[in-house]
């Protein structure tokens, strides 16, 4: 209790700090995402006075988009201030493929990722290929200037332009196409991008974990059979066991070991990645917040539970039995609906419950600062991060819940989906 | 601060799954506290509930953000 008295106390301290600052008169100052420690550091020793007085031009903090940065996917692997390059493969209709490390963008490594160099008319900025879709634009390995930020309208929507600068010209560049269709930013585009990511790494990486360590483990399994577990194994036979007597024997009935293999790599897959994304300081690659994965998880479970589907499955959907025809034609459109809402929540369940969890630690470390105003306030950012840190901590708990319970619950509907896909009609003359 | 419709569509649909899961949960508890050796059957079943629930609410959070 008195630990949390002490944190309200420093909390309000820095409050008042903050209200004391609005009253001078003064704009808000800051510097592009300020994550690191090191630039943390950079911020509040560095933070000109008088550049301000100057009129030089600076980004304010925002903490929405530093937290859309911060879940994205990249091109460069970031641990803390290290940016370790992943292989780019690139396509654009107009030139064909290109193949090369990212490393040749000469990452560096005070600014999140952004390139030095252009390569073959792609540029690294804050993490992503960019393309710059203009012919009058070097093709070789040239340097670049700097990135800028505007902004355009098209339909009556503000979208925002990123700009490079390089020989003195400024060129607007194109977003790699993304398969969530521009949810994120990005969209349709002049080129493709089938890079390595950060994402996709991080996939490999766990896959091949999860392969080793499982692979392992049946082997020990078919060599001594019938004997106690050891090891690893007793580790995870409790939850396969779990799996197999909550999740797909209620729920799947009597054909559950059918199923078994896909719901255990399913919950596997995505326990281990969901984990994956929660260890700090290691690149926080948001796997299972990515749209894409969490869609093709969701496209394997619409295959498999309509293929399984039984003739009373499609009966029910496509004409109720036992009810008046008039009401027929009301269900019948929403049971068809419902064929294709299962999928699309489970694909929205998990990537926005991993997504907002992400999210809200980012924005919880944010608060030190915004209330810091990116440096201009430390009295503010050294109170409030003690704040941000416990806060950060406590929602860093309860998102370690959640990655189990994530797990769970897309192996559960699945299992649900399936059993329900797949059930004997036992009650003939019951009415539904 | 851009203050909009859309940021009242997402506390509605925040207070709707609320009430949902909630209900759920203090339902589960009970009955729970009513015949505390069926609890596997209860929690498997709350959980399913809990998610159905939330995936509407899911929906509308990503409306939410897609009209913005």
């Amino acid at each position: 209790m008195k630990i949390c008295r002490i944190i309200l106390l420093l909390f309000l301290f820095s409050l008042s700090l903050n209200a004391q600052h609005d009253q001078a008169p003064t704009e808000k100052e800051a510097v592009h995402s300020p994550m690191t420690g090191d630039e943390k550091a950079l911020v509040t020793s560095e933070q000109p006075v008088a550049a301000h007085e100057q009129g030089e031009e600076h980004h304010d903090f925002k903490p929405d988009e530093t937290a859309f940065h911060h879940i994205s996917d990249l091109n460069v692997y970031s641990i803390g201030p290290w940016n370790f390059p992943l292989p780019c493969i690139l396509y654009a209709p107009s030139k064909g493929w290109s193949l090369f490390s990212s490393g040749r963008f000469h990452i560096d490594n005070d600014h999140h990722g952004s390139g030095h160099t252009a390569v073959d008319g792609y540029v690294l900025n804050m993490g992503r290929v960019m393309r710059v879709n203009d012919d009058a634009f070097p093709q070789e390995e040239i340097a670049i200037d700097q990135f800028e930020i505007g902004e355009s309208e098209l339909d009556g929507k503000k979208t925002e332009v990123h700009y490079v600068i390089a020989n003195g010209v400024k060129y607007p560049l194109d977003k790699a196409s993304s398969a969530d269709g521009g949810l994120f930013g990005g969209g349709i585009t002049s080129f493709y991008d089938f890079s390595i990511t950060k994402n996709v790494f991080a996939m490999l990486l766990v896959v091949g974990l999860l392969s080793y360590v499982f692979i392992g483990m049946a082997r020990a399994y078919k060599r001594k059979p019938g004997t106690a577990p050891s090891g690893l194994q007793k580790l995870f036979e409790p939850i396969i066991l779990f799996i197999q007597d909550e999740v797909a024997k209620p729920f799947i009935g009597a054909k559950y070991l059918r199923f078994m293999p896909l719901l255990l790599a399913i919950f596997f897959f995505i326990l281990a990645l969901n984990l994956f994304g929660q260890i700090p300081f290691f690149g926080g690659a948001n796997v299972t917040g990515n749209l894409g994965v969490t869609m093709v998880l969701a496209l394997i479970v619409f295959i498999v539970v309509n293929i399984n589907g039984n003739k009373h499955y499609w009966e029910h959907i496509i004409w109720m039995p036992g009810i008046p025809a008039w009401v027929k034609t009301l269900i019948t459109p929403i049971e068809i609906l419902g064929v294709f809402i299962k999928p699309v929540t489970l694909m929205l369940r998990l990537f926005a419950n991993i997504t907002a969890g992400h999210i809200v630690i980012i924005i919880f470390i944010s608060l030190i600062f915004i209330f810091g105003k990116a440096g201009e306030n430390p009295g503010a950012a050294w109170g409030s991060s003690i704040a941000s840190i416990a806060l950060a901590l406590f929602i860093s708990a309860i998102e370690l819940l959640v990655a189990f319970i994530q797990a769970y619950v897309f192996t559960l509907l699945t299992a649900s989906y399936i059993g329900s896909a797949t059930e004997e009609h036992h009650h003939e003359d019951a009415k539904h | 601060m851009g203050g909009s419709i859309v940021a009242i569509g997402m506390g509605l649909a925040a207070i709707g799954a609320g009430i949902g899961v909630g209900t759920i949960g203090g339902k589960a508890l009970e009955a729970i506290a009513r015949q505390p050796e069926a609890i596997g059957d209860i929690r498997a079943n709350m959980i399913l509930t809990a998610a159905l629930v939330e995936g509407a609410a899911l929906i509308a959070i990503l409306m939410a953000f897609l009209v913005k």
